[in-house]
């Protein structure tokens, strides 16, 4: 999903690196090294973590908006504090990733200009909007599902810190997706209009969640170079291919339907195979014209003028403090 | 908004260290911004223990940490390498002995 980045081709002006700094590095990442902070590394790499860890990040914060939506509507308290945490793990994984990012070299202020100016991605499944509460049952389910599916081979990335910020935000997504599968069980075995709104909430969700792996593997523009610095281990087609054969059961058990009159299991290949995926909506979400691109970033920008006043506060009330401690130790 | 962010100064970065549980040492997560030591312990409690991962929490500006340099590496660490007299395994000592 959130490895969306690694489909973009670099962008940057090309660097002639030391051949023999380059040697040493190709043979650490192949020999299953791990990279950290202050080791050398060549400008592409760098450049492609950066772009990769600040969308995770990106997506994270932003994924907070879709969720944030039924807050208020949530059925009962106990659904209203499950989404309350889950939404602050949302902040919390940002928070690792943004940190993981600036150990690249570039600032946490640099990152979140690049977001709030557009020039900077985000999944695109977070342009989609929460109609009802069986979203939210969706959400976890499938859309978190998906991304552990993404994150899972990421806690081996050949990049220290993104690994272990990959690390603990698996741990805390398998919540995530056992939540929302409880929600999509408890409307399932609901009254009929119940298990109408769960089945609403899947035929939305199941087709922007199978574009969330990437365009397929043969027009996806990723370099061989991520596969062979070991920042993505395996291809958009294969990742999206184990979160179909681990979803639809799971999906058949509900007793519900997938919107795909064509999905089947191939009993030879023990695979469940699906219909053509309709790759212009994915282009069309991704160059913003998704339904909801423009409030997701109008709401995110409107977050960060709304804070300034925050922060402005902490820094003279630092200073007020700072101030008054340096005249006490002069007394 | 975002002219606003551009003009706004920096909060320093922190490293956060977690003690798991009391006999285990305090151990490195991660970073995060804060403008004193105060908030960074407030924002370290908030972001890195949501689960129970620590009963204390050591937070220091990043850039009061004296570090090793990566390029120093071989000469700092090699030479251990071929000191293997430090190790106990080094020694034979008789099966009829046992364990020792």
């Amino acid at each position: 999903m959130y490895a969306q980045a690694l489909d973009q081709k670099d962008k940057g002006p090309a660097v002639i690196e030391d051949p023999e700094r380059l040697a040493r590095f190709e043979a650490r990442c192949a020999a299953d090294e791990k990279i950290e902070p202050k080791d050398w590394m060549p400008e592409a790499y760098r450049r492609t973590l950066i772009r990769q860890v600040s969308q995770h990040a990106h997506s994270e914060v932003i994924g907070m908006q879709p969720e944030g939506n039924w807050v208020t509507r949530a059925p009962s308290l106990k659904r209203k504090a499950v989404l309350l945490s889950k939404i602050q793990d949302e902040a919390g994984h940002g928070l690792y990733l943004y940190s993981a990012c600036e150990t690249l070299g570039v600032s946490r202020e640099e990152v979140v200009e690049a977001l709030l100016a557009g020039k900077a991605k985000y999944s695109s499944i977070f342009n989609y909007p929460t109609l009802n509460w069986a979203d939210m049952g969706a959400i976890g389910w499938l859309v978190d599902g998906a991304a552990i599916m993404n994150q899972i081979p990421l806690c081996r990335c050949s990049y220290g810190p993104y690994a272990r910020a990959m690390i603990r935000i698996c741990k805390e997504e398998s919540f995530h997706q056992r939540q929302g599968y409880e929600i999509m069980l408890t409307l399932a075995r609901g009254t009929p209009a119940q298990k109408a709104m769960a089945q609403d909430a899947l035929n939305r969700w199941w087709w922007p969640c199978l574009m969330m792996f990437g365009p397929p593997d043969a027009v996806s523009e990723h370099s061989s170079e991520s596969m062979r610095w070991k920042i993505k281990r395996f291809s958009n087609d294969d990742l999206r291919q184990k979160f179909i054969d681990a979803t639809v059961p799971q999906g058949l058990f509900l007793g519900l339907t997938f919107p795909d009159p064509e999905l089947k299991f191939n009993e030879a290949t023990e695979h469940w195979e699906t219909g053509p995926i309709d790759w212009s909506e994915f282009k069309r979400v991704l160059a913003g014209e998704g339904p909801c691109n423009r409030q997701r970033m109008r709401v995110r920008r409107q977050t960060e003028a709304d804070g300034a006043w925050v922060r402005e506060a902490a820094r003279v009330h630092a200073k007020k403090r700072a101030a008054r401690q340096a005249l006490q130790a002069a007394e | 908004m975002s002219e606003q962010s551009k003009t706004e100064e920096p909060m320093p970065l922190y490293e956060v260290f977690i003690r798991p549980k009391a006999g285990l040492s305090h151990k490195h997560v991660g970073s995060l911004h804060a403008i004193d030591d105060t908030m960074a312990l407030h924002m370290a409690r908030d972001v890195y223990t949501r689960r129970a991962e620590g009963v204390s929490i050591w937070v220091v500006r990043s850039n009061l940490i004296a570090a090793s340099d990566p390029v120093d590496k071989d000469m700092l660490f090699e030479p251990t390498a071929s000191k293997i007299y430090r190790h106990p395994t080094f020694y034979e000592v008789p099966e009829e002995v046992g364990h020792m």
